[in-house]
């Protein structure tokens, strides 16, 4: 949207943070350094599963150089029979993940960690430690974990009374299923699996800690929540929140990998016991062995629909990796897969499957994709069986507003079918497609939708205005993707100053009120919320401020192009006071001008998207490749148009690595074959198109600048979309992803 | 392990450094050297975020000896830009919003500079192929590749 009132919302102005990030000064989490500091290093598990029968650490600290060793006797334990949540992680879970207790559950659990003088010293240190493993049966795949007679995990999981894999469920049901089935015209049943991706962030996981002599700590690290990191710390060593600092360095990338902690309370404990500052670095292959994955999936989704294409009936069946200990995103496939469409009769299933992989962390839209994937590929065998237009299937069955979600509320605006009608009526779509452009290769094209929740939550943000009149922000959220920016954007447009002169900082935990994590597409609708409510009273202070000097009543004045004017009868009688008039009179006019607003956001409406995708296949080789790329989205408001389209493009293109090339290897002794990025193959400059994204902006009614949330959803309909496209250039369908090379050349080997 | 003396020049300023033979140019730059603007994401050579260049050559930090810097010329993206003045690369980055994380931003701003000295005129593709040795996560690398096509044609008309 256009909006000629607006002078900073929607433009595209040089992030506060710009200038540090293009000169190398901006400071990332392994950029800290400390006097006296030394160095961790984890000893990692080289065994898929083993009981843990005793840790001999003695050779390891008697080593020149070395000052403290910790096991799992240092990090607090959580006993196995009662849950102690923080959001949506269970402290259960986190301390047997930070540090193996009973038994070491996947290649590259931490095991005991080291810290001395150099890194060098440290990692011979590990090597001295002498762990008595017995080793156990592993196993790694979904199909394994859940027969009955697999290698068990956790023998104190039970499921449906006996021991199991299946940590969990959940269950969605709306309508009939059997009726619905029953009265479906046609019914398509498919299964479906996908296998893990990393969030593949750049920079590793890393800490820099310092436990000083008071019991006071600080931290430096890169993290989606100072918040996170100072409550997962404060549970996991003991340490009062109060006398953890979590200081947020800037963050190089997380999409959800860095929603939880790894290193920071181990660096703690190993601070406390040295008496020294402690840094930590995790390797790219501890990173690719131990940190994230999203995990793998196994599905199963029935639909079923009327000849003329009406939707009666959807069953989701959706097992999801966990890794070693529960908690694998359930929410994601069973709540989104067909959260879009109106079908009367659902039932959808998720089982939480553990197995000998790394703990699964959040990944963008966390198990969406996953269930996007099949749902939608579903769709579209249902569109062309009936021999509907794929996006005419969509726009028929598309939920509107009231409808009950599967999920629970009632939704408000439903934005759909806009991004159904901006594919169907783009140049993309209707452009003719030369199917077999020359021998060897086929061409075909593809679409699909997704859902996600988007979310509110708890923000707070600081407006100060300096003594010279310029104003400073102060927010609780790491900014992953230019999130300053937009709120530079915001607080200049209400205040009706030059955008220059507004600064955003991110505040760490003990200067700024809680913030919660940047994450789930909260931070952009949650901080500019907060962000406007802390404004609007620093403007009503400001007019206060002039209603004084002028004597008139504060409601006599009003706020426009960073002044305080007369109003009303008063207009035109004094000259106007500008911020910078205000500034320089504050103090004797009542003190320092500025606020910090801290609310529960709420109103965070559902994100919306379709895709439409082209694709070359080359049949000798197995070779997929993009060759163009449309991707429609409701982003309500983009307050700063360069990142959200930057959410777009880059979600997308994490959902052709997805689709095409991404896997984790496991060999048969359960460990990661693949822990790096040569052999895991994240798609770089020259196997992609542009991506072309189109905002569509109806704001949402419940946020003051009309935000929807933007991350996730891009990275929901691209697995389908590109696995539709497939099939329209050969023919048949892909059920499993990757569809890399191998796979796609034993598909049509098959004949 | 006894140390070695190195001399060399980054940025143009002359520098002597002590390091042993293990050691990387990446493990040098970033600690007794300060220069953290130069990243490691990997360590192995694959994703270029410690991009720098030995006698105008594009290199991975972390796969140098930090003992192979006696006598070249390093650069690394702290000499980028003269003074306050901003590299038309960097200018255009940001304009663009070319950069989410900005992680990887000093090694494929190196690796971008690297290109167009050697081809002021590189097409799509090329831009393409040139930074296929630089990750990014974030940006889908549209933005990236449009600002540098845009900068290299800004560059051209001032020359």
């Amino acid at each position: 949207m256009n909006d000629m009132a607006n002078k900073w919302i929607g433009a595209r102005t040089i992030r506060p943070d710009g200038a540090d990030k293009v000169t190398g000064r901006a400071q990332y989490s392994a950029d800290t350094t400390m006097p006296g500091m030394i160095w961790g290093k984890v000893l990692r598990s080289p065994h898929a599963h083993a009981r843990i029968r005793g840790i001999d650490t003695s050779r390891a600290e008697a080593l020149p150089g070395v000052k403290a060793v910790v096991t799992h006797k240092d990090i607090v334990e959580f006993p196995l029979d009662k849950s102690v949540m923080l959001g949506i992680q269970d402290m259960r879970w986190m301390c047997r993940n930070v540090m193996a207790r009973e038994k070491a559950l996947f290649h590259g659990h931490p095991i005991a960690a080291v810290a001395a003088i150099s890194e060098e010293v440290a990692a011979a240190a590990c090597a001295l430690i002498e762990v008595d493993y017995e080793v156990l049966p592993h196993v790694i795949e979904i199909e394994d974990a859940i027969r009955p007679d697999a290698p068990i995990l956790h023998e104190w999981n039970r499921f449906e009374g006996k021991p199991s894999n299946i940590a969990g469920t959940m269950v969605l049901k709306a309508g009939d299923i059997e009726k619905g089935f029953a009265e479906a015209d046609i019914v398509v049943e498919r299964s479906f699996t996908t296998r893990p991706v990393h969030q593949g962030h750049i920079e590793p996981q890393s800490c820099t800690v310092s436990y000083a002599a008071d019991g006071r700590v600080t931290i430096w690290s890169s993290s989606q929540g100072q918040f996170m990191v100072r409550a997962m710390t404060s549970l996991l060593t003991g340490i009062p929140q109060s006398d953890i600092r979590a200081i947020p360095a800037e963050i190089g990338g997380g999409f959800g990998a860095k929603t939880i902690i790894y290193l920071e309370p181990v660096a703690v404990m190993l601070s406390r016991k040295s008496g020294r500052p402690v840094k930590m670095v995790m390797t790219r292959e501890e990173v690719q062995r131990a940190t994230g994955p999203a995990p793998g999936s196994l599905m199963t989704v029935k639909m079923g629909a009327k000849k003329d294409g009406t939707l009666v009936a959807a069953q989701g069946t959706f097992y999801l990796q966990a890794g070693a200990l529960p908690g694998s995103p359930l929410r994601g496939p069973v709540g989104c897969s067909f959260a879009a469409y109106a079908i009367p009769n659902v039932l959808s299933v998720g089982y939480d499957v553990v197995s000998n992989r790394s703990k699964v962390a959040a990944y963008r839209a966390p198990g969406a994709p996953h269930g996007a994937f099949a749902a939608e590929t579903v769709l579209d065998e249902i569109a062309e069986a009936l021999g509907i237009d794929p996006l005419d299937l969509r726009l028929r069955n598309s939920a509107k507003a009231g409808d009950k979600a599967i999920y629970g509320p009632n939704f408000g605006a439903v934005t759909f079918k806009e991004t159904v009608e901006a594919i169907k009526h783009h140049p993309h779509y209707t452009a003719p497609l030369d199917k077999n452009p020359r021998p060897g290769f086929k061409r075909g094209r593809g679409v699909a939708s997704g859902f996600w929740y988007n979310a509110g939550g708890e923000s707070s943000v600081q407006v100060n205005i300096t003594e010279d009149g310029n104003v400073l922000v102060t927010t609780g959220h790491p900014d992953v993707g230019g999130s300053r920016a937009s709120i530079a954007n915001v607080v200049a447009e209400l205040l009706g100053v030059d955008h220059a002169r507004v600064n955003v900082m991110i505040g760490d935990t003990q200067t700024i009120g809680f913030s919660n994590l940047t994450g789930g597409s909260r931070v952009t609708f949650a901080s500019a919320m907060v962000a406007t409510a802390s404004t609007e009273k620093v403007i009503g202070q400001l007019k206060e401020r002039a209603a004084r000097i002028w004597k008139i009543e504060a409601d006599a004045v009003k706020w426009e192009d960073g002044m305080a004017l007369p109003a009303g009868d008063n207009a035109g009688k004094f000259p106007p006071l500008s911020l910078k008039d205000l500034a320089a009179k504050a103090n004797e006019m009542g003190g320092p001008i500025g606020t910090q607003v801290q609310l529960n956001t709420t109103g965070a409406d559902p994100g919306f998207a379709t895709h439409c995708v082209d694709v070359e296949v080359d049949v000798e080789l197995g070779i997929v490749r993009v060759l163009r790329y449309t991707a429609a989205q409701d982003v309500g408001r983009a307050l700063h148009p360069g990142y959200v389209e930057g959410q777009i493009q880059g979600g997308v293109v994490q959902g052709i690595g997805w689709a095409l090339s991404e896997e984790y290897l496991y060999d048969a002794k359960g460990r990661v074959d693949n822990a790096g990025f040569l052999d895991y193959r994240m798609p770089v400059c020259s196997d992609v198109p542009m991506i072309d994204p189109i905002m569509i902006e109806i704001p949402n009614p419940k946020h003051p600048q009309g935000v929807r949330g933007v991350g996730e959803a891009p990275i929901v309909p691209p697995l389908a979309a590109i696995a539709n496209a497939v099939y329209d250039a050969l023919g048949r369908r892909f059920y499993a992803l990757p569809m890399s090379p191998p796979r796609v050349t034993e598909r049509l080997a098959e004949g | 392990m006894s140390k070695l003396h190195v001399s060399t020049s980054i940025n143009g300023e002359p520098v002597e450094f002590l390091c042993t033979a293990a050691e990387s140019m990446l493990d040098v730059l970033r600690g007794p050297l300060g220069l953290t603007g130069t990243k490691e994401g990997c360590g192995t050579g694959d994703c270029g975020a410690c991009s720098i260049t030995v006698d105008g050559r594009l290199v991975c930090a972390c796969l140098m000896l930090a003992v192979e810097a006696e006598g070249h010329e390093i650069g690394t993206i702290e000499g980028m830009a003269q003074g306050d003045r901003l590299h038309p690369l960097q200018q255009k980055f940001l304009e663009m919003a070319a950069l989410q994380c900005g992680i990887c931003t000093p090694g494929v701003l190196m690796a971008s500079r690297a290109l167009l000295e050697k081809n002021p005129d590189p097409t799509e593709e090329e831009v393409r192929f040139g930074l296929a040795g630089n990750l990014c996560r974030c940006t889908g690398y549209d933005k990236i590749v449009r600002a540098v096509l845009e900068t290299a044609a800004e560059m051209r008309s001032a020359a």
